[in-house]
């Protein structure tokens, strides 16, 4: 279970967290959506100890992660696949490779190294994609690689950074597809952060709302369709005007 | 005034105390020894193999002027075969390791920061610590290494090359003999002459590296952050081989 309890997080002025709190349930995939800029990549990576609040806690599987030694750090990180807004995959090696990077870590022998790989990548549709790097693929395949370099890890966990942004519709759902697919074949927990309503309708089996460094509602798919907060209202109907201020429906956070 | 200085010296404090902080983070990130000796051999490789044409094309050239402006500042008042004695002293002690120095601060620390620096804002950093990597192991360890150990052999071979062209020079273009330039080059030589260039080049190795690796690590924003990180590592690099290069002639001579 991953709870984030009062989590506040300010970069210069700019208080992008303000009091956040949610509780993340065990096996479920929660969406987190929000305006651009709101915190939502600040919250998640939070999870992994790439962030650490500067009030507040952030517990997953009741360590509290900014109070993790490094080893214990990297012991965390291993129960956690975090898949990257542009995928991050390292771009002097190759997809194997990329998909090998982590499985090494976990002193797997071989021949499961290998199996997983071609798994992952078989889940994902890239098949033979082994030997390609990175910047051979579109921006679409790389997002799926980066989806099978987190579902190699077999993790408790995976935290998805805007996984549709930038794609187009097709592609979008295939990546939505994907995230189902992950949670059905390995019961995976997983948290995603999307403006994408579609893609949070989609794959959310609850969804929270970041507004101005605060859970503004949070409940199931079905309750933030029905909900009457203006505020979560125009973000999912995605009207210009509304309850949001305009200035803060464009930076999501407050000064 | 006085405000504007104090800020500059807290700065500088503050930025020496993070360069501390980095050099203590690689120190202790050795002890991962899964994660770096092979990827330190790979560096070894592109810091130091790949910087060889740079480094003798230099030497090759400084051998040939050192010759030739020895001859003419010696013409009448000195012995001729004290043209290798020059060229010798010069390239071993100074040129060799301070020009090499010098053209690899360019090559090898702008590539350090700009490389770690693009990995920084395209997130490759934060993927690397996600897959349970510790970034010191797996990106400043191997090129700082491989820097400290490679600077040294690429500037043993710009000396060999250096002295070769002056010789080559003198018995073509000059009226001397192989005979007078090796005369003139074992006159006043001692070893300590080759291993003084040589533990230059070793500190010149590792500040490049560990420059390039500082300033590409703390990259912000995008395109113009990594160009800036790399046009400073640069200059940054060279300075800090100047004020090695007079620290050490304080040191050892």
């Amino acid at each position: 279970m991953i709870i984030f309890r009062d989590v506040h997080k300010r970069f210069g002025p700019k208080a992008v967290l303000q009091g956040f709190s949610l509780e993340i349930r065990e096996g479920e995939t929660l969406a987190i959506i929000g305006y651009s800029g709101s915190g939502k990549s600040v919250a998640l990576k939070h999870i992994v100890g790439l962030l650490e609040p500067d009030a507040g806690e952030v517990e997953v599987d009741g360590r509290i992660v900014h109070l993790l030694s490094r080893p214990e750090l990297a012991d965390l990180r291993a129960s956690i696949g975090f898949v990257f807004q542009f995928a991050a995959l390292l771009d002097s090696l190759t997809v194997r490779e990329n998909l090998m990077l982590g499985l090494k870590r976990r002193d797997l022998p071989e021949m499961e190294m290998e199996e997983r790989v071609a798994e992952s990548l078989e889940l994902v549709g890239l098949t033979g994609a082994d030997d390609r790097y990175p910047a051979e693929l579109s921006g679409g395949m790389r997002k799926r690689v980066g989806i099978a370099r987190a579902i190699a890890l077999r993790p408790r966990y995976i935290l998805y950074d805007e996984p549709t942004t930038g794609l187009d519709p097709v592609t979008s759902a295939v990546i939505d597809r994907l995230m189902v697919r992950a949670r059905e074949k390995f019961g995976v927990t997983g948290v995603v952060v999307t403006h994408d309503m579609r893609s949070a309708f989609t794959v959310g089996d609850r969804i929270a709302m970041l507004y101005r460094g605060a859970v503004r509602r949070v409940g199931t798919v079905e309750e933030i369709r029905q909900s009457n907060d203006p505020v979560v209202r125009q973000f999912i109907e995605g009207r210009p005007e509304g309850a949001a201020d305009a200035e803060d429906a464009a930076s999501g956070a407050v000064a | 005034m006085y405000q504007v200085i104090t800020q500059r010296v807290a700065d500088w404090l503050s930025g020496l105390g993070r360069v501390g902080h980095f050099v203590s983070d690689t120190v202790s990130s050795a002890r991962d020894t899964r994660i770096w000796p092979g990827l330190t051999v790979v560096q070894m490789r592109r810091i130091g193999v790949n910087s060889l044409p740079i480094g003798l094309f230099i030497s090759a050239f400084t051998g040939v002027v050192l010759a030739l402006q020895s001859s003419y500042t010696f013409t009448g008042a000195v012995p001729l075969y004290f043209v290798g004695t020059l060229v010798g002293k010069t390239v071993m002690l100074e040129l060799a390791p301070v020009l090499t120095g010098l053209a690899l601060s360019g090559r090898v620390g702008a590539n350090i920061a700009a490389e770690l620096g693009t990995m920084r804002v395209t997130e490759q950093v934060d993927a690397l610590e996600t897959l349970a990597y510790n970034p010191f192991s797996y990106l400043v360890l191997p090129r700082v290494l491989a820097a400290t150990v490679m600077f040294p052999v690429v500037v043993a071979a710009a000396m060999a090359v250096g002295v070769a062209s002056g010789w080559i020079t003198a018995i073509n273009l000059l009226d001397l003999s192989t005979v007078e330039f090796v005369k003139g080059l074992q006159i006043f030589y001692n070893f300590k002459d080759i291993w003084f260039g040589l533990v230059k080049a070793v500190s010149f190795g590792f500040a490049v590296a560990l420059i390039g690796c500082v300033k590409g690590l703390s990259v912000r924003g995008g395109a113009e952050g990594v160009g800036r990180a790399a046009t400073e590592a640069v200059v940054l690099s060279a300075e800090v081989i100047l004020v090695l290069d007079a620290f050490w002639a304080v040191v050892l001579l």
